[in-house]
């Protein structure tokens, strides 16, 4: 079934950042990841960033785990040759990703070198538990500082020894619950820091990120309740005025049977031992009974696929109500490792998310 | 694409289906097999487990998992109560919680005939929160902390507060239970913390939090004179009122004054509940599902439960796909789809396509069992003592009771 909205590559040609978010189990990182390979992919230089201390992306990209530093872990595709970008100019080489691991204390640190150059009090909150307070405690204030370092990494002109332009920004972002929130620094402070300079750095933080360079996209799989939860995520950031950007559905099941097929193990109308034949036909050895056994058990199967096939098809309807677009990446059956995600990023491309 | 073990239904996989069938006899049970097997129904059944903590990583059915095995305790005779955290909404609906009151309401539509009951609530975070120092401090100053802006963002929006408050409901409903014996079973849900060991560490967050050097520091010109201090305070204060502003700095010295007078109630109570998970009577249940990173999650909360001398029951694999009952190997099938595929022309066959679709959804499904399998081998092998409940997955979400009653008998199949 073709998604409502038939997504194209310049949908978020000028996006610089891209916000990945999800419920927890539907893979927003992986995607994330496929996401920065796949504008890597198109020729940009692009900054994964992660913000929740697990080190996904080291494990993702197989490299040790990150530093609070910019690295390099991986190439997008290159291109074939003679393929030409979404505008029809001619591809160059593939572009790089960049990594960075973010954590609120060196975010903080960093912030009070960059901003205040504080010096010896700088030292000195640290030391009083000052950072420690802030980074795990006072409200508003964590997300404030992780958010604040990507927004140095997106913005255009960075300044600063060995600071790195990027084209493209990717954030593998908290999950869908929490993203609005997140995102909404300015009003999360607003109860604590009404004027100063934090105040202000939020400010300038959310013109950015409720601008259309910044494209918040949902992963969902199809299932009810992750589903339900891209609605209502959708609906609190367009709430807020933050720029939802495309619906990634992931982990789709493998299309084998068409409508027909479905529809035939649902009603239960295939003969097994019809099937049966095919599959000695198909030079399977056995004894007729176990081929026949084989082919029921190859109908049970299929009418259980074809039961999920249905409800994922309810679902997907919903999400093409949502009026986005929308891409899909299919389950993979051996699982995600670094040529998967090669493979999920080559989907993105061919569906025009990059 | 290659298949990653050409054995035609791995060890671990066959191993799981055949434990599936049996009886656990005790922890040997584990050396037929990669993992001992878990049985919930024994675990329920026996009235010296009072408390079941349902723990692990997001997305793994850890809210379903709970309150499968509340009902199922409750239709073999128990009085349960369970506190969910935040439940889909046609399950909470068809619990009869979806108002967030904070307080238990009984679950209607149960076979009751053994004798138990079911209550179900759902966490409410803030306001668990303001009973919490309401019953600690004078109404006045209740008022002054409840109104602080910064507790307003505490309550609402500090990492750990929804699992602190968690473990203060807990307290709460044991220390009830003891008092009134309404309940002798309760299960609890966990946060879908970002690290599930979040609510572990509550307690300790919390307390470090309000015993910190900053929270002195902020303290000391309130508590008389502190000159040893002043010149590190001003320094410190210089710095803050450059970063956050004055108005700031001083919500933030009002709300740690008058915080400072519940406090040592709240630490009380903490110490208390973490107690109280320590107890033999409790049992935590991890959950996860066949994947590398709930897995990973799930073995690093085995381990943190140990470290802190709290009772593992065991592990509970979600959402697994069982092993096909037959012998059919994925590239068997495969080989078998692209002789189909070269045919499908050839009238003599039924019907080439479906057959050939079939095929290829057998070399997924058996691929996929495959790597669940491995994975499963990979968690045993490291940790053996665990005993291992797996359920496979449902074609379709849990809504209601009657879904419910089917993930408790997946859960202890008999």
């Amino acid at each position: 079934m073709p998604p409502a909205t038939v997504p194209d590559a310049t949908h978020w040609r000028d996006v610089q950042l891209h916000v990945v978010t999800g419920k927890g189990g539907t893979g927003k990182s992986t995607v994330a990841a496929a996401l920065a390979l796949a504008l890597a992919s198109t020729g940009r230089s692009v900054l994964l960033c992660e913000v929740e201390g697990r080190q996904g992306i080291a494990r993702m990209f197989d490299v040790d785990p990150l530093p609070y530093e910019e690295r390099q872990i991986a190439k997008g595709l290159p291109a074939t040759p003679g393929a030409t970008a979404p505008d029809g100019s001619p591809r160059g080489p593939a572009g790089t990703v960049h990594a960075l691991h973010i954590d609120a204390e060196s975010a903080l640190l960093d912030y009070l070198a960059m901003y205040y150059r504080l010096g010896r009090a700088g030292r000195a909150l640290d030391k009083f538990g000052v950072i420690e307070f802030a980074t795990t405690i006072a409200p508003g204030v964590r997300d404030v500082l992780l958010t604040g370092k990507v927004f140095e990494a997106a913005k255009p002109g960075r300044r600063g020894k060995g600071a790195r332009q990027y084209d493209a920004v990717v954030l593998d972002a908290p999950p869908t619950g929490r993203i609005t929130q997140f995102l909404n620094v300015s009003d999360e402070l607003a109860g604590l820091a009404k004027v100063g300079p934090i105040k202000s750095q939020a400010d300038l933080m959310m013109t950015l990120f409720r601008s259309s360079r910044t494209a918040v996209h949902f992963v969902t799989v199809l299932e009810e309740m992750p589903v339900q939860e891209t609605a209502d995520g959708i609906a609190d950031l367009r709430r807020t005025g933050l720029p939802v950007g495309g619906v990634v559905v992931n982990l789709t099941r493998p299309d084998e049977l068409d409508a027909e097929d479905l529809a035939q193990v649902i009603a239960g109308t295939a003969d097994p031992a019809a099937l049966a034949g095919d599959l000695a036909a198909a030079g399977l050895e056995g004894s007729p009974d176990d081929l026949g056994a084989l082919a029921e058990h190859l109908l049970a199967q299929g009418r259980d696929h074809a039961e999920r096939r249905a409800l994922e098809d309810s679902q997907r309807a919903l999400v093409a109500g949502y009026d986005v677009p929308t891409y899909e990446l299919p389950r993979l059956a051996g699982g995600v490792d670094l040529g998967g995600l090669y493979e999920l990023a080559a989907h993105l491309r061919r569906q025009g998310m990059a | 694409m290659t298949v990653s073990s050409t054995d035609p239904g791995s060890a671990a996989a066959r191993s799981a289906t055949h434990r599936r069938s049996s009886h656990r006899v005790g922890p040997l049970a584990g050396t037929e097999g990669p993992a001992p097997y878990l049985d919930l129904d024994a675990l329920l059944d026996d009235r010296g487990t009072g408390i079941v903590v349902c723990c692990g990583s997001g997305g793994v059915g850890k809210t379903t998992t709970a309150a499968a095995l509340a009902m199922r305790a409750a239709e073999r005779g128990r009085k349960v109560v369970v506190l969910t955290i935040d439940p889909a909404r046609r399950l909470a609906q068809s619990m009869g919680i979806e108002e967030l009151d904070n307080t238990p309401r009984p679950v209607t539509g149960l076979d009751t005939s053994a004798g138990g009951s079911l209550d179900a609530m759902m966490l409410d975070m803030k306001s668990t929160f303001d009973e919490v120092v309401e019953s600690q401090a004078s109404p006045e100053k209740a008022r002054a902390i409840l109104e602080n802006p910064f507790y307003v963002a505490l309550s609402s929006s500090f990492a750990g507060t929804q699992e602190y408050m968690a473990m203060e409901k807990l307290g709460q409903i044991h220390r009830q239970a003891e008092a009134d014996g309404t309940y002798d079973l309760i299960v609890v849900d966990t946060p879908p913390s970002r690290s599930a060991l979040d609510f572990l560490d509550a307690p300790e967050r919390l307390s470090s939090f309000l015993d910190g050097r900053f929270i002195k520091l902020l303290l000391a010109p309130a508590k008389g004179p502190a000159r040893v201090m002043s010149m590190g305070f001003g320094l410190i204060t210089n710095a803050l009122t450059k970063v956050l502003g004055a108005q700031v700095l001083t919500d933030l010295q009002t709300f740690v004054a008058a915080f400072d007078t519940v406090f040592g109630g709240f630490q009380q109570r903490a110490q208390q509940t973490y107690s109280l998970l320590q107890d033999s009577r409790t049992a935590f249940v991890v959950v996860a599902a066949p994947e590398r990173d709930a897995l990973r999650e799930a073995a690093y909360f085995v381990e943190r439960l140990a470290d802190d001398r709290m009772p593992l029951a065991g592990l509970v694999v979600n959402r697994a796909h069982p092993h096909p009952p037959v012998e059919l190997s994925a590239e068997e099938a495969l080989a078998a789809a692209q002789r189909l595929e070269r045919r499908r022309d050839d009238a003599g066959l039924h019907d080439p396509e479906l057959t050939e679709g079939l095929l290829r959804l057998h070399a997924d499904h058996v691929r996929i069992t495959e790597r669940e399998a491995a994975l499963r081998a990979r968690f045993a092998a490291t940790h053996p003592e665990v005993p291992t409940a797996v359920v496979p997955a449902l074609a379709s979400d849990v809504h209601d009771l009657d879904g419910l009653r089917r993930v408790g008998e997946l859960l202890a199949p008999g």
